[in-house]
């Protein structure tokens, strides 16, 4: 259990850092606020409550891609993961210790969110589903910050990093519904995980039969999976390299 | 100080062992056979200018690298067959500070226990100890508050926290100050007799002060080697002879090192001549000739920074 170790450490670099945490914790509650408020002015249906708030949750994991990716990217620049080479931890060791502390951090966003949904009028049935969707989601945004952190310098991540708040934000289907924009639009947004990911948490909410939303969940499983044996195999090929 | 002391084994085999090692970068050869053989429980310098291959040699011993060919052993564990054996039994204190900003001093060594499998309570007593030891105090403070002197005394710390048998130190005192060195010097001395340590260093006088042998490495090969006293006594033939003087002609120190010497540096009002037994007659005869204007004269032994210059002259020059 020696990557129980390594992975409070990891918890201990993101909780010590408090603009990441009002960031990743704020930011999200922040945009709930203002969209549900156009909600209130133009009652569009995408800024309802039970719309607007699996979305806000899937947009603010996108800052979970950028802290994974900086934590990684710092300790591989730093003599901090030679050091830690040269230990007896095993790949697996570091695999869990990078990926684990993230989780709480995401279910923390997605309680926080769920919470002020629900008192600007969300009214949830399928919590469990959702919150399974939404923990799927945290792997996949973890994974993918962990391939950035094995193959990208920390500047590297940064620029990236942001790239991927603007395509969740334009690709997820959380401020707008890209079914009825269309076009090369729709179907970017649903080549990847987050339109997805966003569809079922919406329809678990609302209490949908899971046989309308089984293909969204079949290929957001795809996705969990590829990007995590990705991501292991990008942070082996870093070990390697270093 | 209460850090544990290696058992002394029955054997006298040494504690690190290399042959031949060799490691290439695409065409570049970083280290080119290398030949190493360091005794339990001394202080083994590697010295050499930047690039020399101090620390490629320290990563393929400590299983970071692997070696192109040639063979290795630590405590009679092979490198390339036993790197799981080898990483129980060794401590790195890397080149950079390699410790975690935002957790505290205790807390980086209570993290090293915990990832080289040391108990709770044992890593809780061993931090006591190496906090005591290495005049680390207990502050709350998270360390990338500390300075540059204590990080890396808690960096040698952390290395220590697994009570290593070979400690390897990878320019412990880089970039610190004359005084925050020779505290980390004092720390470092403590630890003789007790762990075999291999240290990298470009400084001169650290491997001089706490090495029982050194090698100088150029190029990615041993090129001399010994205890401190035996390299200045194997050079002391070597002469440096410095003449105060205004104007060197542009031609002079070629022609010097034509005819008489091996290395001529002129900066600053010095001419410096190094030979391994200068003919001061025939120099003064040629500076006379080309009419320079001597306002003062001495004649030193060779230093081991006058050693290591002549040694490694080629890669300085460049």
């Amino acid at each position: 259990m020696r990557f129980l170790r390594l992975a409070d450490r990891n918890i201990k670099e993101i909780y010590r850092d408090p603009i990441s945490l009002l960031l990743g914790l704020f930011m999200p509650l922040i945009m709930l606020f203002l969209f549900s408020s156009m909600f209130k002015l133009a009652e569009l249906d995408t800024f309802s409550p039970i719309n607007l708030t699996p979305g806000v949750i899937i947009f603010s994991f996108s800052l979970i891609i950028m802290f994974s990716a900086v934590l990684l990217a710092k300790d591989r620049q730093s003599a901090f993961l030679i050091r830690l080479f040269t230990t007896p931890l095993t790949a697996w060791d570091y695999i869990l210790a990078y990926i684990l502390p993230f989780i709480p951090f995401a279910l923390m966003q997605t309680a926080v969110c769920l919470l002020v949904g629900a008192l600007l009028g969300a009214v949830y049935q399928q919590m469990i589903f959702a919150l399974l969707v939404f923990l799927l989601m945290a792997f996949v945004c973890v994974s993918i910050g962990m391939i950035m952190g094995s193959l990208l310098t920390e500047n590297q991540v940064s620029a990236v990093g942001s790239l991927f708040v603007v395509i969740i934000s334009l690709f997820s289907g959380a401020w707008m519904d890209l079914k009825m924009v269309g076009g090369l639009f729709e179907k970017i947004g649903y080549a990847l995980p987050f339109a997805h990911a966003v569809d079922v948490a919406r329809a678990a909410l609302k209490g949908t039969e899971f046989k309308d939303f089984s293909h969204s969940v079949f290929i957001l499983l795809i996705y969990t999976v590829s990007l995590f044996f990705i991501a292991v195999a990008s942070f082996l090929y870093a070990k390697r390299k270093k | 100080m209460k850090v544990q002391k290696i058992k002394p084994e029955a054997t006298s085999a040494p504690a690190v062992v290399t042959h031949e090692l060799v490691r290439h970068f695409g065409k570049r050869v970083a280290v080119n056979g290398l030949n190493l053989e360091i005794q339990k429980g001394e202080i083994f310098s590697l010295l050499g200018t930047n690039g020399a291959g101090k620390t490629t040699s320290i990563k393929m011993l400590c299983c970071l690298l692997q070696p192109t060919s040639g063979t290795a052993s630590l405590m009679g564990y092979d490198i390339r067959k036993e790197p799981d054996k080898i990483k129980e039994i060794i401590g790195v204190s890397p080149q950079e500070t390699a410790i975690t900003g935002h957790l505290n001093t205790k807390e980086n060594l209570l993290l090293m226990g915990g990832v080289s499998g040391l108990s709770k309570q044992k890593s809780r007593d061993r931090a006591e100890e190496l906090m005591h030891f290495m005049g680390l105090e207990d502050r709350k403070d998270q360390t990338r508050k500390l300075s540059g002197g204590m990080q890396r005394r808690l960096s040698i710390a952390m290395a220590l926290m697994a009570d290593p048998q070979i400690l390897f130190l990878d320019e412990p005192t880089l970039g610190l100050d004359p005084h925050a060195r020779r505290q980390v010097w004092e720390y470092i001395e403590k630890l003789r007799n007790d762990k075999t340590i291999l240290l990298t260093t470009h400084y001169l006088e650290e491997a001089d002060a706490l090495s029982d042998h050194l090698a100088i490495i150029h190029e990615g090969r041993i090129i001399a080697e010994g205890t401190s006293q035996e390299l200045k006594k194997r050079f002391s033939k070597m002469q440096n002879l410095k003449i105060n003087t205004e104007y060197v002609p542009p031609q002079l120190p070629d022609m010097l090192k034509n005819k008489y010497v091996e290395h001529v540096a002129y900066n600053k009002g010095i001419l410096e001549i190094s030979a391994m037994k200068i003919d001061i007659y025939a120099v003064m005869d040629i500076l006379r000739a080309q009419e320079v204007k001597i306002n003062g004269i001495y004649l030193q032994e060779a230093s081991l920074d006058d050693i290591f210059i002549k040694l490694t002259e080629k890669e300085v020059q460049e």
